[in-house]
């Protein structure tokens, strides 16, 4: 076994083991989502909930190329990078429905996920306002003299903030380990991208910053994970970040409120026809690495652990009340569990 | 501004240290802190080679280098949410924003996300970061640059809100902050950093939530917040003259809130003035005046009286800069009053 076969160190092709992974985690994220649509509808789920079904080649892509202690942030639409990451469906599915057994202990919800054991550094509700965190967490990487990346997960609708320009500067300047990793699906939230930006390529916007950038094509998976591996090559060996932007599409509104009126069937249509699962089975099941019958046996696993994850989930206990105030802060100065700050009378 | 003066003939310098300044004081907690822990690192603007705009950091990038004192570009919400990163990561970013009107453009970096990443995450981080900058007005320096934002800040459950008023309490106060694993607004005032006294040594703390009584005197409460202590002390000595003898409590940290020492001071003077140099709406005054009343309704003899800024944004002609901001003599106003004179 060389360094590069190492579980620790993505190969640069992957192996058959990796490829069926990447297969099953795209089915799993899909059918996730689906039942967590399903749910919503049941209202077992409230607030917002955003789902990512036809961003899977890009969220599974994109992780596989990193290694599993590598930090990575988040946006809301981030079911798909926790389960990419190995938490567990049940956890999850249980942080959607509030519950104590959630990955969040029930506090975060479906827009703030957070697996820190797993180096999955959350999923946040403020557009863009994530970007700077991944950047901090390849600060310390740096300042550890540790050899990890950080991957800035982001969608095209954080390019038009001002802070991903100040975060790619910084890491730019510094050459932070960082790789900045923007998922075009095209729309913020009912905005066309060509509304809202005036240069549509959304990875040039790294050569303002000296930054090595790349468009991949996010419906297809193998092409998301070359990209990355060598966007985080770039990081962990020469100290550059580099700007990767995979063009994809989320079939669904941008969350379970939008009833998604605006988009023309035909595009959508376009997209789906070119659907990442079925495009990356087809390549599996030609390559010989997939069979009809292990195609089918993937699919009944994944339908068992969405059933159990559902279960779990509806059967764990809801978060006790008294626990209100308990993790504001780590070092609290009042034991009151109500959080309170009036004393009481 | 910060010459040393040579120790007086005779003097032991063990025993009688000099005053510190308390911009020095500020320094002095990082550096020792930077010595004690290797996580301990300066981030900010013109904090290494320029040594800071007010000189706070100075020393810090000759001793430590630059990878623990770090100059950034002006891009506050970026280099606040990389400290927050970084934090999240387990260093311990002390960050330096230039003056605290700049903070507003990181806003939501210290609200949406130092406040919460250790709440809605379950508890999975904690998020050690310091911020300190400093604010206040009195330079002319016009709306933009001259806000205090106690209130905005102590208005966050997630944050820690500290402000203290002199040397001893500027260092003590900044090493418990670097030590506290959780996110510190550290709010210094432009006009105190030359302000000396006696500092504290390596291993002294002062531990945030408690309140420190700055005189003693049994008429009237005056609970008055960062520089504003000052000045409430200036109106006592005033008052003193007519015989009215105040109590003078500086809160020094705002969250947590210390409101024994206050309650306390209260319940034995029956009347009660409060002092802050931010905007009199929601401030950390009217909320100071509502502990008070819930906790000392029944022992109070007169209103509560509140002493801020003008409900204005800051003018830069210096007679109204004055006007705008609180002087000693409106604290006298304000005591006389509660004590119907």
């Amino acid at each position: 076994m060389t360094e590069t076969d190492s579980p620790l160190s993505p190969p640069e092709r992957p192996d058959a083991e990796l490829m069926l992974w990447m297969f099953e985690t795209m089915v799993l994220i899909r059918r996730f989502e689906e039942r967590a649509a399903e749910e919503y509808m049941k209202g077992n789920i409230g607030g917002f909930l955003h789902l990512a079904i036809g961003e899977e080649a890009a969220v599974v892509g994109s992780i596989a190329a990193l290694r599993p202690t590598d930090p990575i942030t988040s946006t809301y639409r981030e079911h798909g990078q926790a389960l990419a990451r190995g938490s567990e469906p049940g956890a999850v599915m249980a942080e959607l429905f509030g519950r104590s057994t959630g990955v969040c202990g029930g506090l975060g919800g479906s827009m703030h996920l957070m697996d820190a054991e797993r180096h999955f550094y959350g999923g946040y509700g403020i557009v863009g306002g994530s970007i700077p965190l991944a950047v901090g967490l390849g600060f310390a990487v740096s300042y550890r003299e540790e050899d990890g990346v950080a991957m800035a997960m982001f969608g095209d609708g954080a390019v038009n903030q001002g802070v991903l320009a100040e975060s790619m500067n910084m890491a730019a300047l510094w050459e932070l380990p960082v790789v900045f990793f923007v998922l075009n699906n095209h729309y913020g939230m009912g905005t066309a991208i060509d509304r809202a930006s005036a240069e549509t390529d959304l990875f040039k916007r790294a050569e303002a910053f000296g930054m090595p950038a790349e468009q991949l094509d996010g419906m297809n998976v193998m092409a998301v994970y070359r990209g990355v591996l060598e966007a985080a090559r770039r990081a962990r060996e020469e100290g550059q970040p580099s700007m990767i932007e995979a063009r994809a599409y989320r079939y669904r509104g941008h969350s379970m409120s939008d009833p998604d009126t605006t988009r023309a069937g035909e595009e959508k249509e376009r997209w789906q026809a070119r659907d990442p699962l079925v495009t990356f089975e087809r390549v599996l099941l030609g390559e010989g690495t997939l069979t009809a019958e292990s195609a089918e046996a993937i699919r009944r696993r994944v339908e068992e652990r969405i059933e159990e994850a559902a279960r779990f989930a509806s059967q764990s206990p809801e978060v006790p009340v008294e626990q209100l105030a308990r993790h504001v802060y780590a070092n609290p100065w009042s034991d009151d569990p109500t959080g309170s700050a009036v004393a009481p009378r | 501004m910060t010459t040393e003066s040579a120790p007086a003939p005779g003097a032991s310098a063990a025993e009688e240290p000099r005053p510190v300044s308390y911009r020095e004081a500020l320094t002095q907690a990082m550096r020792e802190e930077m010595e004690r822990d290797p996580d301990v690192f300066v981030i900010g603007e013109d904090v290494g080679q320029y040594e800071g705009a007010f000189k706070v950091t100075r020393g810090l990038l000759r001793e430590f280098g630059e990878r623990r004192v770090v100059d950034t570009p002006i891009s506050e919400a970026g280099f606040v949410g990389l400290a927050i990163g970084a934090a999240m990561a387990g260093l311990r970013p002390v960050v330096e924003i230039m003056t605290v009107n700049f903070s507003i453009v990181a806003m939501d970096q210290i609200v949406n996300n130092a406040a919460k990443v250790r709440y809605m995450f379950g508890g999975q981080v904690a998020c050690p970061v310091v911020i300190r900058m400093p604010g206040g007005a009195g330079h002319q320096l016009a709306a933009q640059h001259s806000h205090s934002l106690e209130a905005w800040y102590t208005h966050v459950p997630g944050l820690k809100v500290v402000a203290p008023a002199t040397p001893l309490d500027a260092k003590g106060l900044l090493k418990s902050a670097i030590r506290d694993d959780d996110p510190v607004i550290f709010l210094e005032s432009e006009g105190l950093y030359a302000k000396k006294g006696p500092v504290g040594g390596e291993d002294e703390l002062v531990p945030l939530g408690r309140a420190a009584a700055r005189r003693a005197g049994s008429d009237c409460t005056v609970v008055a917040v960062g520089r504003m202590v000052w000045i409430a002390l200036a109106a006592a000595e005033e008052l003193a003259k007519e015989g009215i003898e105040c109590e003078v409590i500086d809160p020094r940290s705002l969250r947590p809130l210390d409101m024994d020492t206050p309650a306390e001071s209260v319940k034995r003077t029956n009347r009660a003035v409060v002092v802050e140099e931010g905007w009199p709406e929601c401030g950390v005054g009217a909320n100071l005046a509502a502990r008070i009343y819930e906790q000392c309704f029944d022992w109070l003899d007169a209103p509560i009286g509140r002493v801020s800024a003008a409900d204005v944004p800051m003018p830069y002609a210096k007679n109204l800069e004055r006007a705008a901001l609180p002087q000693a003599a409106d604290v006298a106003v304000a005591v006389r009053r509660a004590l119907g004179r």
